[in-house]
């Protein structure tokens, strides 16, 4: 019983992301009192605003495909190793393909444009996705540092084209075409008016099929198994015969046609035409709902809807309370990205610790125990002792202390 | 003459522009030699100027706005220490993170304190650097070529510029010519040797991005109380991802830094004075393609097309101390 054991994995999953949400309202909570305002009142408006009724749960679900989509971005590239925070500018360019191919079959019906625009914004957010999956793979880049360049090199191309290429004489702002017909992704409104004027649209459904693809990609098939492989231990992929390199651009590029599809969500489903910005950070929260998520399609979901409430009942607060602007939700976003993603280990360590105590009490083996908690706080005193003993160091990180563990187990 | 005058133009808005991204530069080049990848210069630069911004117009003093506004880049820094040294968390994930901390708060905070749109008011007097003018400034002002330069290029911008400038030789002699330095950078080489050799790597590390966080508040307290009267929504637009790309493209040096800043600087300036305009041979240079030009230069050397950019070797990895 020397080393703390990892997390059982329902406390890994559901518990520690639910205490660093906690802790991330809970800060978020004393900013609205620094402001003068309630914070228990300003939650309700907020609760209120995102599901209370059905315009409200409509851009709730709008923003939510929105995020489904980055999260994927993130997800697939981070299971890959490769930490891409580009969405923003892959989900730009790929409003030229949804805008191509809407205008192009403005005059057909949207069940074909539907796939063609997938098929376009897929390949123009691939392609932007791709080139720094392939100069990290084959030139060595650091991935990070090249998708933000991207997302900068993407506005600025974006806004040349706007002004100068794709913009109507005749129109004086930096804007395409519009499409009027088929080109529009079907409203749930049209069929269901319980959704209000809210823009939720046949992309919902896309995006949840997109999860339960993630989830067979990486789960049941060749490629997800390779995918993950090369995030858990390169090394140990390259000498399984698998090629990092290419399994890198593969999953750059499907990490960039993810986010393409906010494209068409925003393009053909809200603005009927490409305007300047109309990816608004959506892009950047797919980090926040990849990390929230675990980079799994049911924790994506929970965390897409999650933010989407918050942005759809952010914009109700800020309406109802004017001191508390929409701001705010991307203070929550911060924090959330924070304790979820930079300071895990805040609540992650005493768990452990909390949960070793817990089996040690159980089996009652090794160390005596009482049931206070003196002895226990002793016992743990203990444990590091002789891990310093065993080890003959200062004891901090444990892994290859359980891993030696396990392997003797296991041989026993 | 008239040539010679837009040039010196030019040449004094490329110094403006360049002071807010060498500072931020420089600052990410003392975290990133010691181990730390920062990506959050934008968000500290940004906590920076609104609180300058905030102190000097309630002070009355810019003194007091500068200090503030490093403060507060303390303090940013500090968060992003906290999560990525002592709890080993991603440097990576807490950059963004203190990215968009610093965006919302700054307008959040902003908007309900002044509620001008998550402006500042404009600064009273004594809240704003104003120009110096150096000693023979005025006297030399008519003498040609050298008077102008030394009038218009050299004299007449306010103390940050010259303490921005100041902080590329000082930087260098810390991180080069002393052990302070040494240290440095040795923990963002091979920490481990650090830590055999006694020296607390977490430590040394805190060190460098405090060192950090006090620089990326200058250059924040530069754009709003000294550059501008205020802070603007929004205002570093990106700067401190341009620093970050300066940074690169300097491989982490300072003089090289110095270099970059100026560079990119330079292509700031010249975006907005070619506005518009017609140039011979070439017809209309789109901005936005002088604008991309750092991005895009910086891409271009990481993946190695000319030379090759090779960061500190521990960068990136948080420190375990082995047992």
């Amino acid at each position: 019983m020397s080393a703390r054991k990892p997390l059982p994995r329902w406390a890994d999953v559901a518990l520690l992301p639910v205490l660093n949400l906690t802790l991330a309202f809970f800060i978020s909570g004393l900013v609205v009192l620094m402001v003068g305002e309630n914070p228990i009142e300003a939650m309700s408006i907020l609760v209120y605003g995102a599901f209370g009724y059905g315009e409200g749960l409509g851009y709730t679900l709008h923003f939510a495909t929105n995020f489904v989509f980055a999260g994927l971005a993130f997800s697939i590239a981070s299971h890959a190793g490769q930490f891409n925070i580009g969405a923003e500018g892959q989900a730009y360019i790929a409003g030229l393909g949804a805008i191509f191919v809407g205008l192009a079959l403005d005059g057909t019906h949207w069940l074909l444009v539907l796939p063609l625009a997938m098929l376009g914004a897929g390949a123009f957010g691939g392609l932007w996705g791709f080139i720094p999956g392939y100069l990290a793979a084959k030139r060595g880049s650091h991935v990070v540092i090249t998708t933000i360049m991207f997302n900068f090199i993407a506005a600025s191309l974006m806004v040349y084209l706007l002004n100068y290429v794709l913009k109507e004489p005749s129109n004086m702002a930096p804007e395409s075409r519009s499409v009027v017909g088929a080109g529009k992704m079907p409203q749930l409104r049209e069929f269901w008016d319980f959704f209000g004027y809210s823009p939720v649209n046949v992309m919902l459904f896309v995006a949840i099929i997109a999860l339960f693809g993630m989830f067979f990609l990486f789960w049941r098939t060749e490629l997800g198994y390779k995918i993950r492989t090369l995030g858990q231990n390169p090394k140990a992929a390259h000498y399984a015969g698998i090629s990092n390199s290419k399994i890198i651009m593969i999953s750059m590029t499907l990490a960039g046609a993810m986010a393409g599809m906010i494209a068409i969500n925003e393009v053909l489903g809200v603005q009927n035409r490409l305007v300047i910005d109309f990816v608004f950070g959506y892009g950047f929260v797919g980090i926040a709902v990849g990390l929230m998520g675990r980079n799994h399609p049911i924790g994506i979901a929970l965390a897409a809807i999650l933010f989407g409430a918050l942005y759809q009942g952010g914009q109700e607060l800020a309406f109802m309370m004017p001191a508390i602007t929409r701001e705010m939700i991307i203070v929550i976003q911060a924090l959330v990205i924070l304790f979820t993603g930079a300071m895990e280990g805040l609540f992650r360590t005493p768990l452990e610790i909390f949960f070793t105590m817990i089996d040690v009490n159980k089996n009652g083996g090794g160390v005596p125990v009482s049931s206070t908690g003196q002895a226990l706080v002793g016992s743990e005193s203990d444990q590091r002792r002789q891990k310093k003993e065993n080890g003959g160091g200062v004891g901090v990180g444990s892994e290859s202390d359980q891993r030696r563990q396990k392997k003797e187990k296991q041989e026993g | 003459m008239e040539i010679f005058n837009n040039i010196i133009f030019l040449l004094d808005s490329m110094i403006r522009l360049t002071v807010p991204l060498l500072l931020a530069a420089l600052a990410g080049l003392y975290s990133e030699r010691s181990g730390v990848f920062d990506i959050g210069l934008e968000g500290k630069m940004l906590a920076g100027a609104f609180g300058a911004a905030v102190v000097a117009y309630l002070s009355g003093n810019m003194w007091l706005g500068m200090f503030a506004g490093m403060g507060i880049g303390i303090v940013m820094a500090l968060i992003h220490g906290i999560a990525s040294i002592t709890f080993r968390g991603n440097q990576i994930i807490a950059g963004v993170a203190i990215n968009f901390l610093a965006a919302g708060l700054t307008v959040f905070l902003g908007q309900s304190w002044f509620k001008q749109g998550g402006r500042t008011p404009a600064l009273p007097e004594g809240g704003r650097f104003l120009a110096i003018d150096l000693p023979f400034a005025d006297a030399l002002k008519d003498v040609p070529i050298v008077g102008g330069i030394y009038s218009e290029l050299i004299s007449g911008h306010n103390i940050i510029v010259y303490i921005a400038f100041a902080m590329v030789p000082f930087t260098y002699w810390l991180l080069f010519k002393t052990r302070f330095g040494l240290r440095l950078r040795a923990t963002g080489e091979n920490p481990k040797a650090v830590d055999t050799a006694g020296v607390n790597v977490n430590f040394m590390r805190y060190k460098a991005v405090l060192i950090c966080g006090a620089l990326t508040g200058l250059a924040g307290s530069y754009l709003s109380i000294a550059l501008s009267a205020g802070f603007g929504l929004n205002m570093t637009a990106g700067m401190g991802f341009i620093a970050l790309a300066a940074l690169i493209f300097a491989k982490w040096r300072p003089w090289y830094v110095l270099w970059a800043t100026l560079l990119f600087g330079f292509l700031n300036a010249a975006q907005i004075r070619l506005q518009g305009v017609e140039l011979p041979y070439i017809g209309e240079v789109p901005v936005q393609a002088i604008q991309a030009l750092p991005y895009i230069l910086t891409v271009v050397l990481l993946a190695g097309f000319i030379g090759k950019a090779v960061g500190p070797k521990a960068g990136g990895i948080p420190y375990v101390k082995e047992r």
